[in-house]
């Protein structure tokens, strides 16, 4: 199964981590079969593949929080039988998960010390810590102020609070899952070079990603996993990211590449002046901010999570109200005073994909038929007046399921059991359905596989061609520039910079999202 | 092994389980029995039959199986709208008050077609109104509400002594209750409609608001399912971000849930006040309103897990009645540490045996597969 | 849940006593008497052991064996002495005012068979209901706790704000300003659910605050709530008076006497007197007279009690079952103008 073995040999060593035949199952679902893997000692090996190939399944065996149904493990030559993180820890795995496992009101010292004092004291397990991290802090250059509440870091630097936690427990095998979702392209930089380091130091790292692009530029061996299966592992330098997506997806994708348009003449959908959100807590999340979206146009709103970019979608859905300043939305116009609710902003045409799926876009309890009437079931078309017209609504959603390719398309099934892809493509069908004059679109693919990634991309270019205007929203720089005729930068709430989707480049904008293009220019 | 996502053929999650919790209580009960020297064998039996086996017997069972009905469905509603109503005591009492306050100005000049549903109407809207308050401070100013229907409860125990002791009392009575209101007013027994039908049955005080209780569970279903209100009290239930989103206001559901709760719970007051006591007396929800969160917990917030964990509660009360009875040996508290035991083990620890009984049924399952 | 529950099953009420004894004939030996206490439970320091104490001295003296019954819920109380008569019980005995409708309805339905009740009367031929001048028992430990108080100032502690409590109140208040008219009582009621009837806890913290405000004798009428009044008044050099039974041992020293409600008497009398044959429906009244109420003297409180209290005690006593002074019973007229 496993076509090349050419992997790079780390010298004489035993492997650090070796998994024969590896395989679980939940229920009827299997999640790995029969994994073989190598990752040779002082390597970055990094694993690929689709949402649900089996990629968390097979490092929660390795962490501990499951155990395999059949299949040994290996570290360093030894089998070893991991049944939960502590053993893991002690077997020298160090995980950093993608959401930090962090206590934001602790310093530093205090999350790397937590659940590892050498002492029943404070004090003297605090100066042992604070003396291993210098140490570490040296030896690897991973500087981090330890006495810095966490709250107060940015991500990259708890980001390398959690690698230093690993690295404190003695960890010489570390797994970063999806580390750059949250990361500046310059962040990211920086956590390659430091990844580049500790391998310098012999510290094995397995890099969980789905960006292909990462694995080219920083790993030794490349694994991929699809249908629970490994398909391939081979050199990193042997291959090439079409390669890659192929075996990922298991058939040809074809490279799109979409038109820019410039409608400047066109009317405008949406129009934002010198709007202000403030939030309870008195911060301005949007701080005066003024633009336009025109019909038939995708602007792009690219910046680092956090800079207001969630609270701009709030508020041009209804969810929150301008503090501050007006806005008109498909000839409405809203104020403070002249507030419109989600329910009205629907009513009027404007329709949101949400960012955060699962919190917003659908209930995890309810089945997909359910979930697909969220919004709309005060709709005449689904009740009468009060019983819910339950037919008529599992047929509407399995017209959207078929339209939108969501798979398995049955409407009964809960809507958590969806794979986020297919979560995202129910989400978009429902609201793409009700022919939107304006669209509102947050992170369209996040945690979206790239055979569905596609689909949501055609589909999102479909609308504006339609002449919606559309704001897109996401953190992935690569579908911004793909996809907006306009991309705008947002920092701190504010609007930093503006270019033409034709002549974005990646460097000026990341730049941008720091907000530091003055500096270099 | 992370046992919680596996997902169980519903017979075993509904219906096995369950019935494991309830057998593993009784074998504890059992060993308190043994412990004082009495056949636990024997103690079950009589149980059983003090609660099933003779025609009273099942009388006072669904009697008290009405109670849990109401304040288990009050609980329930509450819960789909993800709010803990602790308050279903006080809301029952309030919904009593409701009813006493209609009879004594009423229940002389009207008929009992009149006067019947304008009493289960007062229970329903004095107790949404006592639900109402909490609901309020909750949606628009914040006040926890499993802690303002807690003092609520409070509030309505004192204001129900103050009007029983100093306004409504009858004169001249010993007791802080009112005068026994007119027949009219009286929500016929069982026994009284089965003998119109020319059937004789035992007295019992099962009266015709047990037919109510189980519309209301009917009534509760179609709600929460089968409605577009109920699609949005369980869609903020589940996400509050979620019901803004679909441009549900939460904190109207807040309000709403909580009413409906709250009324559902006031009608214990019918079958108390209007269907057995005929007056309004000092602490007459007897608890009936904690009780409910028990059932509503082990009855999964399902109108017909609840029916059945109602049952199992009326079975446990008048089984319990007649154990006491029947074995001196048996005192009342022994009774309640029995109770207990079965609410702990269905309802606080119902998830216990869950991992085990995953892992069986994994191991037979593959052993099928393979 | 269970700790909501067992709450709740609690005392529901400060019981009273009555006895009955059925008006047929019955063979000494025959009788299989019966009894049912109310939420308090059998177990309550107040009422329902003072049946207890009753039925059991009747067990004892006789070897005759009773069924009994606690009831949890008010529904039961109809259950249970139906249940009793059924059974063939007779006597049965209830305990407290709560249950007097429910005995009305199962004493009509079971004529031949002899009911009790105590506290309460159900006027029927075969009822005999037992009640008590608690007003003039109070009155007796007001004028002792005025005259013994040194502030002027004397303390009542209820348990829930019923009629009867009132009625203890009352007769307390007059009994103090009888023997100082510039007393002053300040009243406290412990709670308004039956949890009020056993909550020590708060029976010491309202004492303490009575103390504090210059209160330095009080009178607690809410049966195991008392047990932590009495300590307060111990604690704090005090003193405190008892209710229903003699409970001048539980502190000596700090108890300056008790007012004695003899249900105790009344539960044993209907047994007894049912069989002896004696039993006889009707209503009986106890009061100073009959020996129903008094006050307690004994070796752990006559240090407290001066010969002058002693003899005021006694005179007012006289006067009062000659009727030259007159006790006003709060439930007459629900108020306590006197």
């Amino acid at each position: 199964m496993t076509a090349d073995r050419r992997t790079q040999e780390g010298g004489s060593l035993p492997p650090a981590i070796e998994l024969r035949k590896i395989s679980k199952r939940f229920g009827n679902v299997q999640a790995n079969q029969d994994i073989d893997l190598r990752v040779e000692s002082g390597t970055i090996h990094g694993i690929v593949g689709e949402n649900g190939a089996g990629k968390s399944t097979l490092m929660s065996i390795l962490y501990g929080f499951y155990q395999a149904d059949s299949g040994n493990i290996l570290i360093n030559g030894h089998t070893r039988k991991i049944k939960s993180s502590r053993e893991a820890i002690e077997a020298g795995i160090g995980m950093v998960h993608q959401h930090f496992m962090l206590v934001d009101t602790f310093t530093v010292l205090e999350n790397v010390m937590l659940g590892a004092e050498q002492s029943h004291l404070l004090k003297t397990s605090g100066a042992h810590a604070r003396d291993a991290l210098r140490h570490l802090a040296d030896e690897y250059e991973l500087k981090v102020p330890l006495d810095t509440l966490i709250g107060d870091l940015p991500v990259g630097q708890q980001q390398r609070t959690e690698i230093l936690k690993a690295l404190y427990r003695n960890a010489d095998i570390l797994i970063l899952d999806e580390p750059t979702g949250v990361l500046t392209p310059q962040e990211a930089d920086q956590l390659f070079r430091v990844l580049q380091v500790l391998k310098e130091r012999g510290v094995t790292i397995i890099l969980i990603t789905h960006k292909l692009r990462e694995i080219m530029d920083i790993t030794d061996n490349v694994s991929v996993l699809r249908l629970g299966k490994i398909v391939s592992t081979q050199r990193t330098a042997d291959t090439d990211m079409a390669t890659l997506a192929e075996l990922m997806v298991g058939r040809k994708l074809v490279t799109q590449s979409f038109d820019k348009v410039s409608n400047a003449d066109a009317d405008t959908g949406i129009s934002v002046r010198n709007v202000t959100v403030t939030d309870e807590r008195g911060l301005n999340r949007l701080n005066n901010i003024s633009f336009d979206v025109r019909r038939g146009e995708i602007v792009g709103i690219a910046g680092v999570a956090g800079n207001g970019q969630s609270t701009l979608l709030e508020l041009l859905s209804g969810i929150k109200s301008p503090s501050t300043g007006e806005f008109t939305i498909n000839n409405h116009v809203v104020s403070t005073d002249a507030a419109l609710d989600p329910a009205r902003m629907r009513d009027i045409g404007v329709q949101h994909v949400p960012e955060d799926r699962l919190r917003l876009g659908l209930v995890k309890a309810f089945s997909a038929a359910e979930s697909s009437l969220l919004g709309y079931h005060t709709k005449p078309a689904f009740n009468w007046r009060m019983f819910l017209k339950a037919s008529t609504i599992r047929e509407a959603c399995k017209r959207l399921m078929v339209a939108f390719d969501v798979r398995p398309p049955d409407p009964k099934l809960k809507s958590a059991s969806f794979s986020g892809g297919n979560q995202q493509k129910l989400i978009l069908a429902r609201e793409l359905d009700k022919a939107p004059s304006v669209l509102l679109v947050g992170q369209p693919t996040r945690g979206v596989d790239i055979g569905a990634i596609e689909l949501i991309h055609r589909k999102i270019v479909e609308m504006r061609d339609n002449g919606c205007a559309v704001l897109l929203v996401s953190v992935e720089l690569d579908e911004i520039m793909a996809l907006s005729d306009r991309i705008l930068v947002m920092y701190e709430g504010q609007v930093v910079g503006s270019m033409h989707g034709s002549e974005a480049d990646k460097t000026t904008l990341g730049l941008m999202m720091a907000n530091a293009l003055d500096q270099v220019a | 092994m992370n046992t919680s996502n596996v997902e169980l053929p519903t017979w075993i999650e509904v219906v096995l389980i369950p019935l494991l919790n309830i057998f593993l209580a009784l074998v504890f009960s059992g060993l308190i029995i043994l412990a004082i020297g009495e056949d636990p064998i024997k103690a079950v039996g009589i149980m059983i039959n003090g609660a099933f086996g003779y025609d009273e017997a099942i009388g006072y069972t669904l009697y008290y199986t009405t109670n849990f009905i109401f304040t288990g469905l009050a609980v329930a509603v509450a819960f789909h709208a993800r709010l803990f109503n602790i308050g279903g005591e006080g809301q029952a009492y309030i919904g009593g008050l409701g009813v006493g306050l209609a009879f004594l100005l009423l229940d002389k000049h009207l008929p009992a077609l009149l006067l019947i549903p304008i009493g289960i109407l007062m229970a329903a809207v004095f107790g949404a109104l006592w639900a109402f308050i909490p609901a309020w401070l909750q949606a628009y100013r914040g006040s926890h509400i499993v802690i303002t229907t807690i003092m609520f409860n409070f509030i309505a125990a004192s204001l129900m002594v103050y009007l029983l002791v100093n306004v409504l009392i009858m004169p001249g009575s010993m007791s802080p209750e009112t005068r026994e209101f007119d027949t009219a007013g009286w929500l016929p027994f069982m026994h009284e409609l089965f003998a119109w039908f020319g059937v004789n049955i035992t007295r019992t005080p099962l009266n015709m608001s047990f037919l109510l209780a189980l519309v209301c569970c009917v009534l509760v279903w179609l709600y929460i399912w089968k409605t577009q209100w109920g699609y949005a009290l369980r869609t903020a239930g589940h996400s509050e971000a979620a019901a803004v989103y679909a441009g549900i206001n939460p904190k109207r559901i807040v309000i709403i849930a909580m009413c409906i709760s709250g009324g559902l719970a006031g009608l214990v007051a019918v079958n108390e006040i209007m269907g057995v006591h005929h007056r309004l007396l000092l602490n007459f929800p007897a608890g009936y309103g904690f009780t409910g969160i028990a059932v509503a917990l082990m009855g999964r917030n399902h109108p017909l897990g609840i029916l059945v964990a109602s049952l199992l509660f009326g079975v446990l009360y008048q089984g319990g009645t007649e154990l006491a009875f029947e074995v001196p040996k048996i005192t009342r508290e022994m009774v309640v540490a029995i109770q207990g035991l079965i609410i702990l083990f269905s309802g606080a620890l119902a998830l216990m045996l869950r991992p085990w009984t995953v892992r069986v049924w994994l191991g037979l399952t593959r052993q099928s597969a393979t | 849940m269970s700790s909501s529950l067992n709450k709740f099953l609690k005392p529901a009420i400060i019981g009273a006593v009555t006895a009955l004894v059925a008006a047929t004939t019955v063979n000494a030996a025959d009788i299989s008497p019966a009894v049912v206490f109310d939420m308090g439970g059998k177990f309550d320091k107040s009422f329902n052991q003072g049946v207890y104490d009753g039925v059991e001295k009747f067990k004892t003296e006789t070897g005759i064996e009773y069924r009994e019954f606690e009831v949890t819920n008010e529904t039961q109380r109809e259950q249970a002495l139906r249940r009793m008569a059924q059974r063939g019980a007779n006597p049965v005995l209830g305990v407290g005012f709560a249950q007097a409708p429910a005995m009305e309805k199962v004493a009509k339905e079971f004529p031949d068979t002899k009911f009790t009740i105590i506290d309460a009367v159900v006027d029927l031929p075969n009822v005999q209901s037992v009640v008590f001048k608690e007003h003039e028992g109070s009155f007796l430990v007001g004028v002792l706790a005025a005259m013994a108080s040194e502030s002027g100032k004397v303390g009542f502690v209820g348990g829930m704000d019923i009629p009867l409590i009132r009625r203890f109140a009352c007769g307390y208040e007059q009994g103090a300003k009888h023997a100082n008219a510039d007393a002053e009582v300040i009243q406290n009621m412990t709670g308004t659910t039956p949890a009020a009837w056993n909550d020590p806890g708060r029976g010491s913290e309202l004492s303490k605050g009575q103390f504090d405000r210059g209160v330095d004798v009080i009178y607690a009428a809410a049966g195991g709530t008392g047990v932590g009044v009495y300590q307060a008044a111990k604690d704090a050099g005090k003193l405190a008076i008892g209710v229903d039974s003699n409970q001048n041992y539980l502190h000596p020293g700090t108890m300056l006497t008790s007012m004695l409600k003899r249900v105790d008497v009344a539960a044993y009398n209907a047994f007894k007197q049912a069989m002896d044959d004696t039993w006889q429906s009707g209503i009986q009244v106890l009061g100073l007279a009959e020996a129903g109420v008094g006050w307690a003297l004994d070796e752990h409180n006559e240090g407290l009690v001066s010969a002058d209290m002693k003899s005021a005690i006694e005179a007012v006593s006289a006067k009062i079952v000659s009727g030259d002074v007159k006790v006003h019973d709060y439930t007459s007229d629900n108020t306590c103008s006197y």
